[in-house]
């Protein structure tokens, strides 16, 4: 018997505590019931963490040029390179590319060596393209990159309006949250501000479908709303603010008139007076908002915007209320507590204040301190591409497919003189590109903290013993500062003693000037540290402070008021003609997670959405000539690709929404990053993935076809190809121009099959039809069905059988048929990927009564996990159309 | 014999037209029906069910002749001749009705029934599976109208030709062949002439002379004469020892000198040889089968099932010389070899030949009927001569001949329609299909399977199982069908092919059988 570990979930910013356990060789993982964030939810993410941890396809060894190689090795060689090139060009001419992903122990290390040691600010993380705009809005408005909002805060509220925010699949444990503080307080109202009627708009009481882009209109009409309803709280905005009249003047000028403003926005009046009526009168508002409004060349306004109504009203700094900001990443706020962003110094201090400046180069007794900003994300690529950035070490995270314009990051990096990649994944679009790759220990084998949505710092740690070579980053780090001739203040033998360092200099000259400070968490020892507990800070005396933050009214620009800012509409930055006549969005998927390096492994996320597609109004699709399920070529000025037509219903008339998971390693042309136009938020840096004109185009294919197989499938004779995980095979749904003139032997060199093979098959070469299953010892190796359509046999009965040792005989005869023997075999397209219940089963158990989510449940188990499909089974019960 | 009076019934539009009433007629229930060419007249009484209801059944009709469908379980039931289509031993009265000024008349007797001053004379020429059929078919319809005389060349009771196979393989007996009795004969009042070939036929005088003597006068005469073996015309085709597989006797020949060990050679690959050769194989003979074409059987399969059923009869012994000629087969006395082409030597105690068949028509070249490569006959199956109608594989119809089985039946149908005076139906020909009647292997072939610029194959396989489908589809039709090792479809796909049916839409399944798991709705 193992032990079960508590650590922490490494997917989004809920940052859910886990048990990992090991069992027989496999980890299993639960939700701990104890931990504030989930009180023991898990999503479908996080539940199957345990399928992800498999060795396969690790980064396993240093590698050097192409080269396997020992650690001093590499080491030296990242070291020399970063050496050389700062002597000969200056330390701007370097930079460190980091990642929501790492620990805050990993992040202060890296931040530590650039900004103290190196002398240049040019850290950035892809936290910038995520929440950025979020950081700068609260430093206009706060003072300090303050979240001010908990999870408890979103149940107390009496309404909850979620912003460009998908929680039901980005947040599943804070939308279960939601969905249970509904249910207890029926009085609950909820708004969704969206363009997309994603999933989350299932428990809306009023959904407002904006024009992409739309926000800062839409918000300025609330807070002139406000402000001309009596709505204004006085006192508090003259005792704690400044900057009102300003605002409510530009809110007046830009959108004064209800009317207009829903006419703006793409909106009905009355629903938008509606919402700001239900604004107006409950004291209990939480505005929670994500990349959809953070993912703009305007972000940091539209965020502005948000938290301006909230200042005006005073809801802030109490139960129940207040603007929040969600974060994707896993550490994203660990991150920018310890300052790993290019604008920012350490712990919340300030790069442009010599004050603050002059605090931490005493703290750290950094030789050559950063003394202005560094590149952000985008910035820093072009300057890559520029060859003005010379050598860049990229660590936990793929660039290559999530900036924007990705293209041209490809190029830069293509064109860069060091590119050293730390990862633990071997293959990854960026991976290909590096010089050095370092291997890093992944998650379940690292120590150390991170920092969730509602600041709660939770410790992840290690139940499994890093596999070959792998290395914490921060002992990489550590390692490449040493050789650096950075002995002093990198010489740690252990997270906690980094963590140590990390609180003791937040807590450095402080005295409540900065809200970040743990003060109370200096100090620890060990085996404190390996017991902590999830804490949120601020932390003083050992105790989490209680009071929520802003309760006193004390914000933290020089003067301690809060900002209101004047905002005004702008437009996205590129806007749409007629070559480009669509916007194009860009988000997640409920069961997927970034390039999907790591949840791309597990079988049953792989199988809800297992290929990359574009969402559009099926009006739209009939407009442009385009059938759901075919392939469609969507097309920005920055680049093009290739992927599904879906018309889920979800979208608005001329608007798309691409999934961003989809890479290189696993689709032949889905990049989005690619199509992304380079536009940046001018304060925040963040660019703008919510807004890129596009065009959809056919692309004409002869045959479309899918493959299940064991083994590898070359890929060389698709003109299209995307690839699911499957545990004991690999699917492939595959397109192609080219119709063989043998399919038989075309099929057979494909998939490996001997000629005496048991092979059987079938072929209908003038309707470009062709079928083939290639068996052994009666089990399954491998099949192939081809046709002219995209309509194909369902992939889910053929996949069962791969996990069955023998056929039996009814099976086979219908192996080229695609369907069970017995119909009700197939369970059809995954919904339910905690408990793997398919679309038939569900069909079925509708059709025999169940007429709720509830039913479901009780009967097939479906949604009653992470519950973050329940909103596709009422959709499924509303369109079967029962009458009750 | 009461003479038949007309009874008026009532005025025409006092039924709907496409419908039928009830009338008590002389106490019989007859049922009537306004077609759109006038009035037709049967018995109400549906001798399926056993209830009267005839009248209300649905009125319409099946290849040109009118049918009404009973209202109880839809089987179709002739208006003209009275008799069920789906189940021929069934049948109705049938009555004469006339319109005359607008009012419906009717004649109390039915006509089948109707007294005859003199039977007339209807001689067979014939006891083979055509013949039979034809008579059976009559008999059911027209019982005694006709004398009936029936001539078999053969010294047997009439016998299924298309089990020979099964005999000479020792699958079946020689008894279990015979189709007609002679209890069957008697019990039906005709006359048969067994091992007594007709000679002549005077068409002046309408009567035949057999080779025992007999002159038989008729007033309709129906010739079956079948076919014959075509034989290769090399040297040695005489030797004793040679034989051709046609009738009960090549069998018996051949089972005379089959030994097992012994070696034998049948000439010609074609689907009778293969059988043959099959057969006495399975007598314990080592076989080598001799074929002119590329492949065996490539009259009804693919070069690809032919391989396979080649394969299958190469596992049980045979041997197989492909496109190879005879040169010769020698012997001195008796056969004891085949020469070939090109020199190669095969011994051999016993030579089949099965090369083919052709229509038997010396009788009727000889009486001076229209011949080409068979007796000429038109879709009613009668032959330049009035008087007579000729049916099987002898006639020559729409340039079409037959050695097949399946056309036999519908020829017969049609013909015996005629000589019961009820002819309404046409003959329009037949699509044939082949069923290789050898034990362990299942082939069926139907249509035409060769290959052609608007041609489409689709082909299933699945060597393990030891399956291959194969189907020829031109213009969104099936036109052709191969099937070997699963022929559970054979039947669903003969359907197709000879409904000429539109199959586009069921493109994607129809390899996958006509199994409702297939072919069902997805909910």
């Amino acid at each position: 018997m193992t032990q079960a570990v508590r650590t922490t979930c490494p997917y989004c910013g809920v940052g859910c505590g886990v048990y990992a356990e090991r069992r027989n060789g496999t980890v299993h993982v639960r939700g701990d019931p104890l931990h504030p964030a989930n009180l023991g939810r898990l999503c479908s993410k996080g539940a199957a963490l345990g399928e992800t941890l498999g060795l396969a396809g690790r980064l396993l060894q240093p590698r050097v040029t192409g080269r396997d190689v020992d650690w001093d090795t590499a080491l030296e060689a990242v070291a020399d390179g970063f050496r050389r090139i700062i002597e000969r060009h200056g330390p701007e001419a370097v930079a460190f590319y980091v990642s929501g992903q790492l620990l805050t122990e990993d992040y202060y290390i890296a931040n530590k060596l650039m900004k103290g040691f190196i002398g240049s600010a040019n850290i950035d993380t892809n936290s910038r393209l995520c929440m950025s705009s979020a950081v700068a809005a609260h430093k206009r408005a706060f003072g300090e990159d303050v979240v001010p909002v908990s999870f408890q805060d979103v149940e107390s509220a009496d309404l909850i309006v979620l912003v460009g925010s998908n929680t039901a699949w980005c947040h599943p444990v804070l939308y279960q949250r939601i969905v249970a503080a509904r249910q207890r307080r029926p009085e609950l109202r909820i708004v969704v501000i969206d363009p997309r009627r994603t999933p989350t708009c299932d428990i809306a009481d009023l959904h407002l479908s904006l024009r992409a882009g739309t926000d800062v209109t839409l918000f300025n009409g609330l807070l002139n709303y406000l402000a001309t309803h009596g709505k204004t709280n006085q006192p508090f905005v003259e005792q704690h603010t400044s900057g009102a009249a300003r605002a409510l003047l530009a809110a007046a000028n830009t959108a004064g008139d209800v009317t207009a403003v829903a006419r703006l926005c793409g909106l009905e009046t009355g629903s938008l007076w509606r919402f700001y009526e239900w604004f107006g009168e409950r004291e209990r508002v939480v505005t929670l908002f994500s990349q959809g409004v953070n993912q703009s060349s305007s972000g940091t306004d539209k965020a502005n915007s948000i938290i301006n109504a909230h200042l005006l009203t005073g809801r802030i700094g109490a139960l129940g209320m207040g603007p929040f900001s969600i974060t994707g990443q896993p550490n994203a706020m660990g991150g920018r507590e310890v300052g790993g962003l290019a604008n920012m110094l350490a712990a919340h201090m300030e790069i442009e204040r010599p004050e603050h400046r002059a605090i931490v180069r005493d703290f750290w007794g950094a030789p050559r301190l950063a003394q202005r900003p560094g590149r952000k994300a985008v910035d820093m690529f072009e300057a890559i591409h520029r060859r003005e950035i010379k050598a860049v070490w990229i660590a936990a995270t793929n660039p290559v497919v999530s900036l924007p314009n990705a293209d041209r990051a490809r190029e830069a990096l293509q064109r860069c003189e060091l590119v050293v990649v730390s990862d633990c994944v071997a293959q990854t679009d960026t991976t290909a590109l590096a010089h050095v790759l370092l291997p890093a220990a992944a998650w379940g084998e690292k120590d150390g903290t991170v920092t969730n949505s509602d600041r709660h710092i939770s410790r992840q740690r290690a139940f499994l013993p890093p596999p070959g070579q792998a290395r914490p980053d921060w002992w990489i780090f550590c390692q490449v500062a040493r050789r650096l001739g950075f002995d002093h203040g990198f010489d740690f033998n252990s997270a906690a003693q980094i963590f140590d360092e990390h609180a003791r200099l937040s807590a450095t000259a402080n005295g409540g000037a900065r809200a970040f400070d743990l003060e109370g968490l200096a100090g620890l020892d060990e085996r404190s540290y390996e017991t902590l507990e999830p804490v949120r800070w601020p932390v003083r005396d050992r105790r989490p402070v209680a009071a929520p933050l802003f309760a006193d009214g004390r914000f933290h620009h020089p003067d301690g008021r809060a900002r209101l800012v004047a905002v005004r509409p702008q437009r996205p930055r590129y806007a749409l003609d007629q070559e480009y006549p669509l916007v194009l969005n860009t988000g997640r998927i409920r069961d997927q997670w970034h390039s999907m390096t790591r949840s791309g492994r597990a079988p049953r996320l792989a199988s809800h959405l297992p290929e990359p597609f574009v969402d559009m109004h099926p009006a739209d699709a009939l407009s442009f000539g385009l059938g759901s399920g075919s392939l469609v070529r969507v097309a920005t000025r920055w680049g093009r690709l290739v992927v599904r037509l879906r018309t889920s219903g979800e979208m608005a008339r001329g608007s798309l929404f691409m999934p961003i998971h989809w890479s290189d390693s696993n689709a032949s042309d889905a990049r989005v990053g690619a199509l992304v136009n380079p536009a940046v938020d001018t304060i925040s840096g963040e660019p703008e993935f919510k807004f890129t004109p596009a065009r959809v185009e056919p692309f004409v294919v002869s045959w479309y076809g899918f493959a299940l197989t064991r083994g590898p499938l070359p890929l060389e004779s698709f003109s299209w190809w995307a690839r699911a995980e499957g545990g004991s095979f690999r699917h492939y749904e595959i397109a192609g121009r080219r119709v063989p003139g043998d399919w038989s032997a075309w099929a057979r060199a494909l998939l490996n099959a001997a000629q005496d093979a048991d092979w059987i098959e079938y072929c209908d070469p003038s309707a470009v039809t062709y079928r083939a299953v290639h068996l052994h010892q009666d089990r399954i190796e491998s099949c192939l069905f081809i046709g002219p359509r995209p309509q194909l046999p369902s992939r889910t009965w053929l996949a069962d059988l791969f996990g069955k040792a023998h056929l039996e005989p009814a099976e086979r005869r219908n192996l080229l048929t695609g369907r069970p023997p017995d119909p009700t075999a197939d369970r059809g397209a995954l919904v339910c990927a905690c408990f793997g219940v398919g679309r038939n089963r569900i069909e079925a158990a509708i059709r025999q009564g169940c007429r709720d989510a509830g039913a479901l449940g009780k009967q097939l188990q479906a949604g009653t996990n992470c519950g973050s499909c329940v909103p596709e089974l009422r959709r499924m019960i509303e369109s079967c159309g029962m009458p009750v | 014999m009461s003479a038949a009076r007309w009874t008026h019934v009532c005025a025409l539009e006092d039924i709907y037209p496409d419908s039928g009433v009830c009338a008590l007629i002389e106490g019989r229930q007859v049922a009537l029906f306004r077609v759109a060419d006038g009035i037709h007249a049967i018995g109400n009484h549906d001798p399926v069910s056993g209830a009267n209801v005839l009248a209300r059944g649905i009125v319409g009709d099946s290849e040109g002749e009118p049918v009404v469908a009973s209202p109880l379980y839809k089987q179709h039931f002739s208006l003209v001749t009275g008799r069920c289509l789906e189940e021929p031993e069934h049948h109705v009265p049938v009555y004469l009705a006339r319109i005359s000024a607008g009012e419906v008349w009717v004649r109390a007797q039915p006509v089948s029934i109707r007294a005859a001053t003199a039977v007339r004379r209807l001689v067979v020429i014939g006891n083979g599976v055509a013949a039979m059929r034809t008579l059976e078919e009559l008999v059911s319809l027209a019982p005694r109208a006709y004398a009936i005389t029936v001539f078999g060349a053969e010294p047997h009771a009439p016998y299924n030709r298309v089990l020979l196979s099964p005999l000479l393989a020792g699958d079946r007996s020689s008894e279990e062949l015979v189709t007609h009795t002679t209890e069957w004969f008697a019990q039906h009042g005709i006359t048969q002439h067994l091992g007594d070939p007709v000679e002549s036929i005077d068409r002046v005088r309408r009567r035949v002379r057999a080779a025992s003597g007999a002159e038989v006068p008729y007033d309709r005469l129906l010739i079956a004469t079948g076919s014959r073996p075509r034989l290769p015309s090399v040297p040695g085709i005489d030797l004793p020892g040679v034989v051709a597989f046609r009738d009960l006797s090549d069998v018996e020949a051949m089972l005379a000198v089959a030994r097992p060990g012994q070696p034998a050679v049948v000439i010609g690959g074609g689907l009778l040889g293969v059988e043959a050769a099959a057969a006495l194989a399975q007598r314990g003979m080592a076989v080598t089968v001799v074929h002119a074409g590329e492949f065996l059987m490539n009259r009804q399969l693919d070069n690809h099932a032919s391989a396979l059923v080649r394969a299958e009869l190469e596992g049980r012994g045979i041997g197989f010389r492909l496109a190879a000629q005879t040169e010769s087969i020698e012997g001195d006395g008796r056969v004891s070899g085949v020469r070939l082409t090109g020199g190669a030597r095969l011994a051999a105690t016993l030579v089949v030949t099965a090369t083919g068949v052709r229509p038997n028509i010396d009788l009727a070249r000889a009486a001076g009927l229209r011949c080409d490569r068979g007796i000429l006959v038109n879709d009613t199956l009668q032959t330049y001569d009035p008087a007579i109608y000729a049916v099987g594989e002898c006639v020559q119809h729409r340039n079409s001949t037959y050695g097949v089985v399946a056309p036999l039946w519908d020829q017969a149908r049609v013909c015996a329609a005629y000589l019961a005076e009820r002819g309404v139906r046409r003959y329009g020909g037949s699509r044939v299909s082949a069923q290789l009647k050898v034990s362990g292997i299942q082939v069926f072939s139907a249509g035409d399977c060769s290959g052609g610029a608007s041609r489409e194959s689709l082909v299933m396989r699945d060597p393990k199982r030891g399956i291959y489908k194969h189907l020829v589809l031109e213009g969104g039709r099936i036109r052709g069908a191969v099937l070997y090792g699963d022929t559970a479809d054979s039947g669903w796909y003969l359907d197709l092919i000879n409904e000429g049916r539109d199959v586009g839409a069921m493109r994607e399944q129809l390899l996958f059988g006509a199994s409702p798991t297939v072919s069902g709705a997805c909910g």
